[in-house]
């Protein structure tokens, strides 16, 4: 009757032991119900691909005149002259002479400026005598990326003139740079940001995800059914998550494919172990998914929960937008508790700074030790009866 | 626009009278692409009528009311609501009209007088008569003493009796009901339909679907829609005899069940 | 009291032919819905006989749903005792839950799966497959099978309701519980689907099938009548019908409403329903009934003017019952 006649024996062993069938086929409804939602399955594989991209465009935007201020405290030949190349530079645009720290301040917090190039007393004579002058360059780091570059351009700038005097001495002058970011002296920015993109996409794909996957099941009612069914809670719930699980790694393998051949933010440390560790945090994302489900009513309810308490505190606490060593006390405990602000550490560590798992381990542990309280709150709470 | 023009001279306010015609509809049809879910459909409803609104699910009859609540424009055919034309005049329908769905419009989180003052404030009560209506309403439905209560915590049956109150506060020249008693007790839901009465008394006409056979026998007439055509319209007591049956469920099932497509 | 305690204590040791397929003991629950106290269940007790179609009739709010998720191990009761076939709800749920099918009121299946994708998961999650059991589902597969690669989403309310019955019953359960399964479905479906459930019947599967229509009452070969967590009557629908006592007037004139008003006035009256085109009068004495209600009419000048002594029907007898448990 049109019925599909298959072999009895396939249908009842399963690799899986008993009960297998049901977990594999559990695992491909839900893979079902994410390959149907075509917009949701869109937006889950191109989310990553756009912030990252939208950040590597941001990165390698030439900044061209942007708006200066000098303040001159010894208006002498030297400081004259590396006042107007720096003023003819296409990069900068003086708008003010100020006389003070304060004003420099003031003009700032205006948001009139960008950089402030700032002559100590007596520089020419410090340069022609001691051979030893300073320059200190302030630059509005809220933007750390344009930050960084207008001081980089200051400071070449600088340098040539430095060449261009030392050409006809013996001895050779030098003018130090002192650089001083105000608002973000850690200039957190580039590299900074895939670790961050990272953290953030699996929180939100696995947390968020799941948790409104078992919410719809229990609002349309299948999840009655399931229970009474002689499938077991844990199975439901490891089934439930496996296929975000595979959503994940791919967004990982975007992400880092994408870092390291579009953004040139190279993976210096090994790959396994990037990979292992990002495989644990999203274990950590997915029992928090389940945890939030367990209380959710609706699917709205199981976003705006996952929103509230997973991205934004990713965002705010994970240390990727704002140094969490910057912040009040109270606050920097609390960053303790985000899993984000572990595993962004770990990548960090091993992706940027190319260290490797002796120099991990201990957020390693924490990451790990958080997990397996999470999981085993959300299937011990997991309710084999209704409310 | 030609089918507009014929209503015109009535237009203006309070335009229905005794003995006159709420709903005028004239091969109302609308199609979405190749499928026609009303398929043109002419009837008239007089005042102070209770009439009855039958049909299978996927009949058509959600988007023939919507067309005359003038929430959905009409591929052709013409169609007057309280002397209104559903075409152009969709704004003044709304302010005559009263409309109730089964998932009622209450808010659950506001108390029963704050309910009243928001659908009498968004209908352009007066102050005065707003008050005037709260308390009257309160009388009618025995619900003094408990206007501060909130809504959530109402038995079902007084949230429904409330919303049918509510949509009937600015006195419309006709009320719609979306399958209005589902889910009560046999007691309550004759209560309602007491309410019901009471409405078509006062002159306001009803325009109710149910799915609730034994209901359809309390309207004055009856329409079953099958298949986006209107196959019926009768009283209760003349369909049964064109049909030789026992009840309005056999007239419902012999005319249903001649239904060719699916929702 | 003593009789019905040996009666129990037999089913228990036996479990021969005499065994009940649900047994439900006093069973209260409560729900706390912000900080007000909810009774869902006051101590209900019924027993369902094995191959029984069994209605639990009531409007909602009446525990229906709540006494389905008992039997189905999905709530626990905070007294009371129940079993499905022999075993307990509470010890043995992993027991029950092998063996029961379940239809849950809003239940709405994967609209994004196909008829037979839905099919198959529940076959397999209950450990078997649709060829196993395809004779158990036959009759009611048949009518969708030719539409089975079409989504759930994009089915007819009769259809899905067909489909979510296969998918109970794939398993082949001792035991079918149906939470509502015809509410907002329209009358030609609802008819199509007591025709299936009894069909089902004479498979031997034992229904439990809860309702807020009245009329399906007498689909049933028994029924419970339900109101505000209380049983109000358990009987065959002859049986409860039986049980109204009092002689029943069917009155008609063409000033329905106002025929009620003066009816309902008249102190002698005991209860006057609207019917359909009827309205139907319970008189507190019973002499010359057919004369006051004439009297009445004549009076009022009413136009039209029918009456008849009618039999009660389950409403006449529900609506009656309520009164006497809330005067």
């Amino acid at each position: 009757m049109g019925i599909r006649t298959t072999n009895k024996e396939n249908m009842y062993r399963s690799p899986l032991g008993a009960g297998g069938n049901q977990f594999l086929i559990f695992v491909k409804k839900e893979c079902l119900h994410i390959w149907r939602d075509k917009r949701t399955l869109f937006i889950l594989i191109v989310m990553p691909v756009v912030q990252i991209l939208l950040y590597g465009f941001a990165l390698t935007n030439e900044v061209k005149n942007a708006k200066i201020a000098i303040f001159d405290q010894s208006r002498d030949e030297a400081t004259m002259v590396i006042s107007d190349r720096i003023a003819a530079s296409r990069y900068f645009d003086l708008i003010k002479n100020v006389h003070s720290y304060k004003d420099v301040e003031a003009t700032f917090r205006e948001g009139k400026i960008r950089l402030a190039v700032v002559f100590p007393l007596g520089f020419r004579n410090d340069l022609l005598h001691t051979n030893h002058a300073q320059i200190q360059l302030i630059a509005d780091a809220t933007d750390p990326n344009t930050a960084n570059m207008l001081t980089n351009y200051a400071t070449a700038i600088i340098n040539d003139y430095q060449q261009s005097i030392t050409q006809n001495q013996q001895l050779p002058y030098s003018i130090k740079t002192q650089v001083r970011m105000l608002y973000n002296p850690e200039l957190k920015g580039a590299y900074s940001f895939v670790p961050g993109v990272m953290a953030l996409v699996l929180m939100l794909v696995c947390a968020m995800m799941t948790s409104i996957s078992i919410v719809r099941e229990k609002e349309i009612g299948t999840m009655e059914v399931i229970l009474v069914s002689p499938l077991k809670p844990f199975r439901i719930i490891i089934a439930k998550t496996i296929p975000y699980l595979m959503v994940s790694m791919l967004n990982i393998a975007s992400i880092l494919l994408l870092s390291v051949y579009v953004l040139d933010v190279p993976i210096a440390g090994s790959l396994g172990l990037l990979i292992a560790e990002s495989v644990l945090f999203t274990i950590t994302s997915l029992s928090v998914g389940i945890l939030i489900s367990n209380t959710a009513k609706t699917q709205q309810n199981a976003q705006f929960t996952s929103l509230m308490s997973l991205f934004l505190p990713t965002l705010l606490f994970s240390g990727f937008l704002f140094p969490v060593e910057n912040m009040p006390l109270p606050l920097q405990v609390i960053s303790n508790i985000v899993p984000a602000k572990w595993y962004y550490i770990i990548v960090k560590s091993v992706m940027i700074k190319g260290l490797g798992f002796t120099a991990i381990w201990k957020e390693t542990l924490i990451l790990m030790g958080m997990t397996m309280v999470l999981l085993g709150i959300s299937i011990k709470n997991f309710k084999i009866r209704l409310a | 626009m030609e089918n507009s023009n014929k209503n015109n001279s009535v237009t203006n306010s309070s335009p229905i009278k005794d003995g006159s015609k709420v709903i005028t509809a004239k091969e109302l049809t609308k199609r979405f692409g190749d499928f026609t879910a009303v398929d043109k459909i002419s009837f008239e409803v007089e005042k102070g009528e209770i009439f009855g609104f039958l049909g299978a699910n996927g009949a058509g009859k959600t988007t023939a009311m919507r067309m005359l609540c003038g929430l959905s424009m009409p591929t052709s055919g013409s169609a007057t609501v309280a002397g209104y034309d559903v075409y152009n005049q969709n704004e003044l329908i709304k302010k005559n009209i009263g409309y109730m769905s089964q998932k009622f419009s209450l808010y659950e989180d506001l108390t029963i007088r704050e309910n009243i003052k928001l659908y009498a404030g968004i209908y352009g009560l007066s102050d005065a008569r707003i008050k005037e209506k709260t308390a009257q309403l309160l009388e009618e439905l025995h619900m003094q003493g408990e206007e501060k209560t909130l809504v959530r915590a109402l038995p079902l049956g007084w949230k429904q009796k409330l919303a049918f109150s509510i949509a009937i506060v600015h006195d419309p020249a006709i009320v719609f009901l979306d399958e209005p008693t589902g889910g009560v007790d046999p007691i309550t839901r004759r209560e309602f339909w007491t309410l019901i009465y009471q409405a078509s008394e006062k002159g306001i006409t009803v325009f109710v679907t149910t799915h609730y056979m034994d209901e359809a026998e309390y309207c004055n007439r009856v329409s079953i829609m099958v298949d986006g055509r209107m196959d019926a319209l009768d009283s209760p007591a003349n369909l049964m005899k064109t049909y030789s049956a026992k009840s309005m469920d056999d007239v419902f099932l012999q005319l249903a069940r001649k239904a060719v497509r699916v929702e | 009291m003593i009789a019905d305690k040996k009666n129990i204590d037999l089913i228990d040791s036996s479990g021969n032919k005499a065994a009940k397929a649900i047994t439900v003991e006093n069973i209260v629950k409560t729900y706390t819905v912000k900080k007000t106290v909810v009774d869902a269940l006051k101590g209900i007790s019924f027993a369902v006989e094995k191959g029984e179609i069994f209605g639990i009739i009531g409007p909602d709010g009446a525990g229906k749903t709540s006494l389905f998720r008992i039997l189905t191990t999905l709530l626990l009761a905070d007294s009371g005792k129940a079993t499905v076939d022999g075993y307990d709800v509470v010890k043995d749920y992993k027991a029950i839950r092998n063996r029961v099918g379940y239809m849950p009121g809003k239940f709405s299946l994967y609209q994004d799966l196909s008829i037979q994708e839905n099919l198959e998961f529940f076959a397999t999650i209950f450990n078997t497959s649709i060829e196993e059991n395809y004779d158990m589902i036959k009759e009611i597969y048949q009518q969708i099978e030719p539409f089975k690669t079409r989504k759930a989403g994009q089915l007819s309310g009769g259809m899905k309701q067909k489909l979510a019955l296969c998918c109970a019953l794939i398993h082949k359960p001792s035991v079918l519980f149906l939470d509502e399964p015809t509410t907002g479905v329209d009358a030609v479906s609802r008819k199509e689907f007591w025709e299936m459930l009894h069909q089902l019947k004479l498979q031997g599967i034992t229904i439990l099938v809860s309702t807020p229509y009245m009329d399906e009452a007498g689909l049933c070969d028994r029924v419970a009548l339900i109101q505000k967590g209380v049983i109000l009557s358990i009987n065959t629908p002859k049986g409860i019908t039986g049980e109204f006592g009092k002689p029943l007037w069917s009155v008609k004139a063409n000033e329905m409403f106002h025929l009620m008003n003066s009816i309902k006035a008249d102190p002698e009256v005991e209860s006057c329903y609207p019917f359909g085109q009827y309205h139907h009068v319970v008189f507190k004495s019973q002499e010359n009934v057919k004369e006051k209600l004439e009297r009445i009419a004549r009076e009022g000048n009413y136009t039209g003017f029918e009456v008849h002594a009618i039999e009660p029907n389950i409403e006449d007898c529900f609506m009656a019952l309520m009164n006497t448990h809330n005067p």
